[in-house]
């Protein structure tokens, strides 16, 4: 069994910038992330990012990946990272095993940080099994990891800022975008992404859902339906187009399910996406030294979880006996970014949730 | 209209622009109308002339006195929603931002754009600029008819 104080899952925004903070405090921790390259959704993200320059406003996510990765990189007496390592199971006595290189191994930590991020939500229509039928995350990786087309004619569902963002990026890779179906009567996302993709020519069509997908052996065309006030179909208003990719961005959920066997109060919040655990002001769970912190603490932009990564992994190296020398100050000042992220229109959906939970607009 | 089908309003749009007296010289028009937690327009700015304040979802105020039309804030928006605007005699220059592949050429007539994504009329490509402050987002200026002052946005290539 390895022993470690600190162990950071998850090495998406949220854990990097824990690490980040935690090494700055003088404070050691094993980073574990379950795929082969660090930085989570940053790496396929290659638009500019929204907020302040503090959470690297106007740097495209590829190139804030990088600067987190570095920052991480500079401290490699105390931060060890374990990449393709895959955490199985936390265990109440703070016990981790994770599979790597086919090995079960066990770290005894006292502290652990739990930034796993979220999952894609799906969509039920008829044939929603066929190839040709992605999560936005999926084709976002398949072009901007792999440099792979998804499909030539594509039709996304759902208008968020993901399927606005993906949407865009199809187009410059050359897909062609045929149509973007939003079942709310309202576009969900940032009106300027919506803007940019009108402008070049994809129509929006907001109260619309998908009806059913059609193929044989992949997708070959795709129905589309009008919805009325009360979400229910309008017959008659069937659109079909001719597509060999459908793209589902209807929302994310919080991958909360190692909190949950550990045995944290967890609590059912649809404002912060699903599931999450019941925490305090300082991302504690309701299990002394688990913290929790990202999308996997409730859904937000990427702004957020590194500006929560920051204040968890100063808190937690705090407890831990490794106080940084600045805590009081950069607590005040991340706690007032955090404020000021979720201070508009669109943060008020998490400001709610965050009240249901029981925590504060700036933790 | 912008809730539900991604364009704004004639009256949305006249309102970010100045006064046409001001735009005798290029002035930036930014069509930021919703409070979005953001204000890398107001820091980029070497002039100090767009203002958002401590509270970043504010929208962003634009002192024409103090913009000089560079066009820095353009790239630097990551919702690509500012352009320069300059009229001339019978013609109106913009500096737009550009992120697809092939871009622009000077000297070229591309298709002028509308924010349904109309075609309007002929764009002609002044200046493709393209340095590495800019981060991958091209800067295209172009010289639209005068008419389309409040309606031109994006150009697109004859297909």
């Amino acid at each position: 069994m390895i022993s470690k104080d600190l162990v950071i899952i998850g090495g998406g925004p949220a854990g990097l910038c824990a690490a980040r903070m935690a090494a700055e405090a003088g404070q050691s921790a094993i980073l574990i992330d379950r795929n082969a390259k660090l930085g989570g959704q940053l790496i396929k993200q290659t638009h500019m990012f929204f907020g302040s320059e503090k959470q690297y406003a106007k740097t495209r996510g590829i190139d804030i990946a990088k600067k987190l990765l570095d920052d991480v990189g500079s401290y490699p007496e105390l931060i060890e990272v374990w990449e393709d390592a895959t955490v199985v199971g936390l265990y109440p006595d703070k016990v981790i095993t994770v599979l790597k290189q086919e090995k079960y191994l066990k770290i005894q930590a006292k502290a652990i940080i739990v930034a796993t991020g979220a999952s894609e939500k799906v969509l039920a229509f008829e044939n929603n099994d066929l190839p040709g039928i992605y999560g936005a995350g999926a084709v976002q990786t398949l072009m901007n990891v792999y440099g792979v087309k998804p499909g030539n004619k594509i039709i996304m569902v759902g208008s968020g800022n993901i399927g606005l963002i993906v949407s865009y990026q199809l187009m410059q890779a050359g897909v062609e975008v045929v149509s973007l179906v939003e079942a709310s009567p309202n576009i969900g996302g940032y009106k300027v992404h919506a803007a940019k993709l009108r402008r070049y020519g994809v129509e929006i069509n907001t109260s619309c859902t998908i009806k059913k997908a059609i193929g044989k052996e992949a997708v070959e065309k795709v129905v589309t339906i009008k919805l009325d006030e009360n979400w229910n179909e309008i017959p008659g208003t069937e659109k079909t187009y001719e597509v060999d990719a459908i793209c589902i961005a209807v929302g994310l959920t919080p991958l909360t399910s190692l909190l949950s066997m550990i045995g944290c109060e967890m609590k059912y919040i649809s404002e912060l996406g699903g599931l999450v655990p019941v925490t305090n002001k300082y991302h504690e769970t309701s299990i002394d030294n688990i913290y929790v912190c990202g999308d996997s603490s409730g859904i937000e932009e990427a702004s957020s979880a590194i500006v929560e990564g920051y204040l968890t992994g100063l808190i937690a190296s705090s407890k831990l006996g490794k106080k940084h020398p600045k805590f009081a100050e950069l607590v005040d000042d991340f706690q007032s970014q955090l404020e000021n992220l979720r201070n508009g229109p669109f943060g008020a959906k998490i400001r709610q949730g965050l009240k249901k939970l029981g925590g504060s607009v700036d933790a | 209209m912008l809730e539900r089908d991604g364009y704004a309003t004639h009256e949305q749009i006249s309102s970010r622009f100045p006064k046409v007296e001001l735009l005798v010289k290029p002035k930036a028009v930014i069509e930021c109308y919703e409070n979005i937690p953001c204000n890398p327009c107001s820091t980029s700015c070497p002039f100090n002339a767009i203002t958002i304040g401590k509270d970043i979802n504010n929208i962003p105020q634009v002192d024409y006195d103090k913009c000089t039309g560079c066009g820095i804030c353009v790239h630097s928006c990551p919702g690509l929603a500012i352009m320069v605007c300059e009229v001339l005699a019978d013609k109106v220059r913009f500096k737009i931002p550009y992120e697809f592949l092939p871009r622009p050429i000077e000297n070229e007539v591309w298709q002028a754009v509308n924010r349904k994504g109309d075609v309007i009329g002929e764009a002609l490509i002044e200046k493709v600029s393209l340095n590495n402050r800019q981060d991958r987002t091209a800067l295209v200026q172009v010289l639209v008819n005068k008419e389309f002052i409040y309606e031109f946005v994006t150009i697109r290539r004859e297909s």
